[in-house]
Parts: C-alpha cells; sequence; structure tokens
C-alpha cells in the first residue's frame, strides 16, 4: 500500500483566524492580538470584524507578553500570535515572568515552525521555541499537525487557562484527521510491532511515509502524532514501545530540548529503551525551501527509515 | 483628606518602611524611601481600593513597576488593613509572603508581580486597556523607576499607551538619579524626562517628588485631564526623608554600617514620636 497524504482544503493561517474569530463571537473577553504579523496570519480582517477585540500592538512582543499579562488580569482571554522565534526566544522574560511566574492566562501561537520560515531564513527559523517552553513550569506545549488538530488545542488552551504555546506552520498542512477525531490523547496513527515512530507537525507526514517504506521492507512501524510535546502522552507512548522495544523521534526542532528529548527522558525514567532522534542536530537554520532544508538536516522519511532500520537490526 | 493627612500618611509608610528593612537587617532602602511621598499620595487619597474591593474589576490598579520599592509598598498596603503588622516584618524570610519583589500570587493587595524591569508598566497598561475597552473609568497608577526606563520595553508601553489615548493610566516617574551601579546621567544619560514622555505623546508635569501636596495636586490634575495618557515626573531623591541615606553615595541595596543604624534608628524614633497619637489608633 502506498500511504497518499492530501493537502488539506485549508491553510493553518485561515484555521487560527477562523477559529480565535469563532471563539471571540461567543466570548466578548476574547482578545486576539498581534504584532504587526496579522497579514501573514490572515488575521487582518479581524480588526474589523471585533473592533473591541482584537489589537495590533505593533512590532513589540515584549510589550505584548505583558500587555496581555495586564489585559488577563481584567478578565481579557488573550491570543497571542507571532513568528515562534519572536514569541519565545525575544520575548522569553517578558512571557515567563509576566504571565507564567504571575499566573495568568494566555495562548500563545508561534507560527512558521522550523524549517517552514523557508525564505525568512535563518533569524526567523526556530528550532528552540519548543526547548524553552518545556522549562517553563506549568506551560502546556503542543505542536499542531493539522488542521482540525490546531483548531481543537486553540479552544483546549482557551477553556483551561494558564499559558499554553501552540506550534505550528502557516500554510499549506496535510489532512490527517476529520472533524470527529477525538484529540484527548496523542494519535496512533498506524501499529505496528517493530519500531515505534514519534513524531509531531510536519514529521508525521514523513514519518508515515517512513513506515510505509520500512513495510516494504518487512518493518512493520508504529506511528504516533505525540503532539502533546508537554506534558508528554506517556501514557499511548507506553502502550506502543512495549511492544516494539524501539522508538525513531522525529521533529522539526532542535533535538535537544524538544520531543526527541521529551521521549528520552519519559522513557529513561519508566521503560529505558533504545531511541534514535532525528532532527536538527546542533546547526542554525537558513534560507531556502522546506523540500530543500528538510534533505539538509536530514528531516525527511528516508532519514527516518534509516534510524529506524539501524535500531531495528541491533 | 487634607494634606496634613497626606503628610502623616508619608510619615507612617516612611516608618514602616525603615522598621521593615531593619527587621530583614539590609534592602533597598534607597528606592524604596524615595517612592514614600507617591505612595502616600496614591493611597491615601486617589486609588480608589481597599481590603473589601480589592476583587471589584470597577477599583482602581496599581502596579509598582520598579519592584525593588516592594518594601514601601508592603509598608503601605499593611497601613491600608492589607495584613499584619507581624506579616510586615517577615520581608525576604524563607516562605514568606513578602517577597523582595512583589508578587501578585502571594501578597494581598499587590496586583501584578514586577522585578523584571520594564515589565510592570506594560502590565499596567494592558490593564488600563482592558478597563477602557471594557467602558469603565476606573484609573490604572503605575510608578516606574528612572533607571528602568533604560529597558526599551518602557518606551513600547508607552507607545502603546499613548497611540491607544489611555487617559486611564497614571505613570509615575521616580526620578531618583540613580541607578543600582550609579548616578543615571553617568550610565545612561536621561536626557529630558519631560520633554521625552511628552514626545511619547503624555501629558507630562514635573513635581517636587518629595512633597506629598505637590503629587497629590499632580494627580488630581491628572485625572481631570482628557485624551492622553498621563505622566507625572516626581522630583526625588534616592533614600528620600532619611538624611544620611540621601547622602550615602551607594544607597540602592544597604547592608547598614554601624553609622548607618544609627541614622536608621534615629529616623524610626523621630518619626515614632511625630506620629505619637496617631499610632496609637
Amino acid at each position: 500500500m502506498t500511504l497518499i497524504l492530501e493537502k488539506t482544503e485549508k491553510e493553518m493561517r485561515q484555521v487560527y483566524a477562523e477559529t480565535v474569530y469563532e471563539l471571540a463571537q461567543k466570548d466578548p473577553q476574547v482578545i486576539v492580538m498581534e504584532a504587526d504579523l496579522s497579514s501573514s496570519m490572515s488575521t487582518g480582517s479581524l480588526k474589523d470584524k471585533l473592533p473591541n477585540q482584537y489589537v495590533n500592538v505593533g512590532i513589540m512582543e515584549a510589550n505584548m507578553m505583558s500587555l496581555a499579562a495586564g489585559l488577563n488580569i481584567t478578565g481579557r482571554k488573550p491570543f497571542l500570535h507571532s513568528f515562534g522565534q519572536f514569541l519565545t526566544r525575544r520575548a522569553f522574560d517578558q512571557l515567563f515572568v509576566s504571565l507564567a511566574y504571575a499566573k495568568l492566562s494566555a495562548v500563545l501561537v508561534g507560527s512558521d515552525a522550523g524549517v517552514s520560515a523557508e525564505h525568512n531564513g535563518g533569524t526567523h527559523m526556530t528550532f528552540e521555541d519548543m526547548g524553552l517552553m518545556r522549562s517553563v513550569p506549568k506551560a502546556s506545549v503542543y505542536e499542531a499537525s493539522d488542521p482540525t488538530q490546531l483548531a481543537y488545542l486553540l479552544k483546549k488552551g482557551y477553556e483551561e487557562g494558564g499559558v499554553h504555546y501552540i506550534r505550528t506552520i502557516r500554510k499549506d498542512t496535510v489532512k490527517l484527521y476529520d472533524e470527529n477525531t477525538n484529540f484527548e490523547k496523542a494519535q496512533v496513527l498506524r501499529d505496528g510491532e517493530d519500531v515505534t515512530l514519534v513524531a509531531s507537525g510536519i514529521m508525521v507526514a514523513e514519518a508515515l511515509q517512513a513506515a510505509d517504506m520500512l513495510a516494504k521492507e518487512g518493518i512493520e512501524a508504529a506511528v504516533i502524532d505525540m503532539f502533546y510535546i508537554k506534558p508528554l502522552d506517556g501514557e499511548t507512548l507506553l502502550n506502543s514501545v512495549k511492544k516494539t522495544g524501539k522508538v525513531v523521534t522525529a521533529e522539526n526542532h532542535n533535538v535537544n530540548n524538544g520531543l526527541g528529548s521529551a521521549v528520552c527522558e519519559y522513557l529513561a525514567e519508566n521503560y529505558p529503551v533504545p531511541v534514535r532522534r532525528i532532527g536538527v542536530k546542533e546547526q542554525f537554520g537558513q534560507v531556502g525551501l522546506t523540500p530543500f532544508l528538510q534533505e539538509f538536516y536530514e528531516l525527511t522519511a528516508e532519514d527516518i527509515v534509516k534510524a529506524a532500520k539501524e535500531l531495528v537490526s541491533q | 483628606m487634607l494634606a496634613t493627612q497626606l503628610e502623616t500618611a508619608a510619615k507612617q509608610i516612611r516608618l514602616y518602611t525603615l522598621k521593615e528593612l531593619k527587621a530583614l537587617g539590609f534592602g533597598h532602602f534607597g528606592g524604596s524611601l524615595s517612592i514614600v511621598e507617591a505612595l502616600a499620595a496614591i493611597y491615601g487619597k486617589h486609588l480608589n481600593v481597599d481590603t473589601d474591593t480589592a476583587n471589584d474589576p470597577n477599583r482602581d490598579y496599581f502596579v509598582l513597576s520598579k519592584g525593588h520599592g516592594g518594601p514601601a509598598l508592603y509598608a503601605t498596603l499593611f497601613l491600608k488593613g492589607f495584613f499584619s503588622e507581624e506579616v510586615l516584618y517577615t520581608l525576604n524570610q524563607n516562605g514568606t509572603t513578602l517577597p523582595s519583589h512583589p508578587d501578585r500570587n502571594l501578597t494581598p493587595g499587590v496586583d501584578m508581580t514586577c522585578g523584571s524591569l520594564g515589565q510592570g508598566i506594560s502590565a499596567a497598561t494592558g490593564i488600563a486597556y482592558g478597563n477602557k475597552l471594557a467602558g469603565q473609568d476606573n484609573y490604572t497608577f503605575c510608578i516606574v523607576g528612572d533607571g528602568e526606563l533604560n529597558e526599551g520595553q518602557c518606551w513600547e508601553a508607552f507607545q502603546f499607551a499613548s497611540h491607544h489615548k489611555l487617559e486611564n493610566l497614571i505613570v509615575l516617574l521616580d526620578d531618583n538619579k540613580k541607578q543600582l551601579d550609579g548616578p543615571t546621567k553617568d550610565i545612561i544619560d536621561p536626557l529630558d524626562f519631560v520633554a521625552k514622555l511628552t514626545a511619547f505623546g503624555f501629558e507630562t508635569v514635573e513635581v517636587d517628588g518629595s512633597s506629598v501636596d505637590a503629587i497629590d495636586k499632580a494627580i488630581a490634575q491628572a485625572k481631570e485631564n482628557k485624551g492622553k495618557p498621563q505622566a507625572i515626573v516626581l522630583d526625588t531623591i534616592k533614600g528620600q526623608g532619611v538624611k544620611h541615606l540621601e547622602e550615602k553615595a551607594d544607597n540602592h541595596h544597604v547592608r547598614p554600617n554601624e553609622e548607618d543604624w544609627k541614622a536608621i534608628n534615629e529616623a524610626i524614633e523621630t518619626l515614632e514620636e511625630q506620629l505619637e497619637g496617631v499610632l496609637a489608633k
């Protein structure tokens, strides 16, 4: 069987704009905040649609974090968007102190995840955001792989309160889920006995393709979409790993401090098994199209296959 | 409240700030003492909040952006009845509810967690913006430090406040002319704060920050002004009100020597004498 992954009708940014608009219409306390990237995130039209629930603060991400804290003190429920590195790397202390340490609530959406920043290049390419956010006490960290899932995670963050960081690409993605999917747990997309592939974001599609390629060589790989980076869905992970005893992680992020680290930490403490991590290793970003960058940083299905075969042959 | 009563309030805040820091044995004397008159005017008269209305969204809000002035805020909140005198003397002790820098989750009456400089003014701006969006007419007061304005984030917040015409935001700038490492003019010359804040769209006045009456009048005028955020530049002295500490070159975080303790104890005694009868109430 050859896997065919269809592109979705909607880009992730449209899903973001539509979901926050839907929430804002239901709840007048929702406030959507942009820092001069509304045109990049399809939220520009919200200015007119939500005159009292949308604000473009200008190019001031640090101020946006602390403003959101003040707004939340007055009962508002802020959604903040910027490219991932501006939300996390640039405004980290503001995010940490004004929001997290002060125990206030905001949903933070970091877009253009990893290599998907493409032509904005190394300055705009974040391979560190999940690592930074994982170190914030009580913060939830997710990487969305599909539009339906992104909408779910936005609503979850809104309902639960606290600091939620959702990492996503902005544009086209593959369709993985139908609207009735239950996202309370990480998604097991494929069962297998030989190795567990744990992926998030754009690497879920690569992992599915890798599983197809491995199947042709007689290796049955399970595939988990581990969009719950923190807290990690250890239960779903363990259910599979107890069968396979081997794990390959795959992330469009630094292998340190992201999904791979989270999985390794969990398994080391609960069920030690051999792991290989696919991800960016000690490198900065650069300009290029996604397929080129995925090859350069070894983020392809082939890279996952290679790692899985090495593990299985041991 | 009459000016004389506000002067009494300032003396009370100064007394308990000193007693609180004395109980700890060291701390941020300089920048706590320089905001005493401002706190007296704000909490003594203008800030519409007390222990009964602390959870009312229509109350006024106060953010101490220069979080190291926490001891003076705590003395004020104690006097407002938010906690007992015993609590005041737990400043910075293990497990205290009064940490060096204010924490909204620990201390009753504290509206925002501050201490990482520059962030409080943004948060205060967010509070004022949220209240304005809600159509409320309550005020948000914020005290920022002169050294704190080194932080670019403050100027981001000023731009936002000005753009959104937050007339319900009253910023008081503690211009005590010193930061941790020395005089502000030697480290990053602030130039003319009034001109800068005016250029950033604030209705700005400068007053004698050691005069609680002058601050009171400036706040009253700020509340009359419409259409712009309001700034009051307070010409203060670091260590204000305790002559010996005012004259001490390095008075940001003080570990008092014998001579310092003598002056601090004398100041406490003098204030207690001046407040005799008031404190008994």
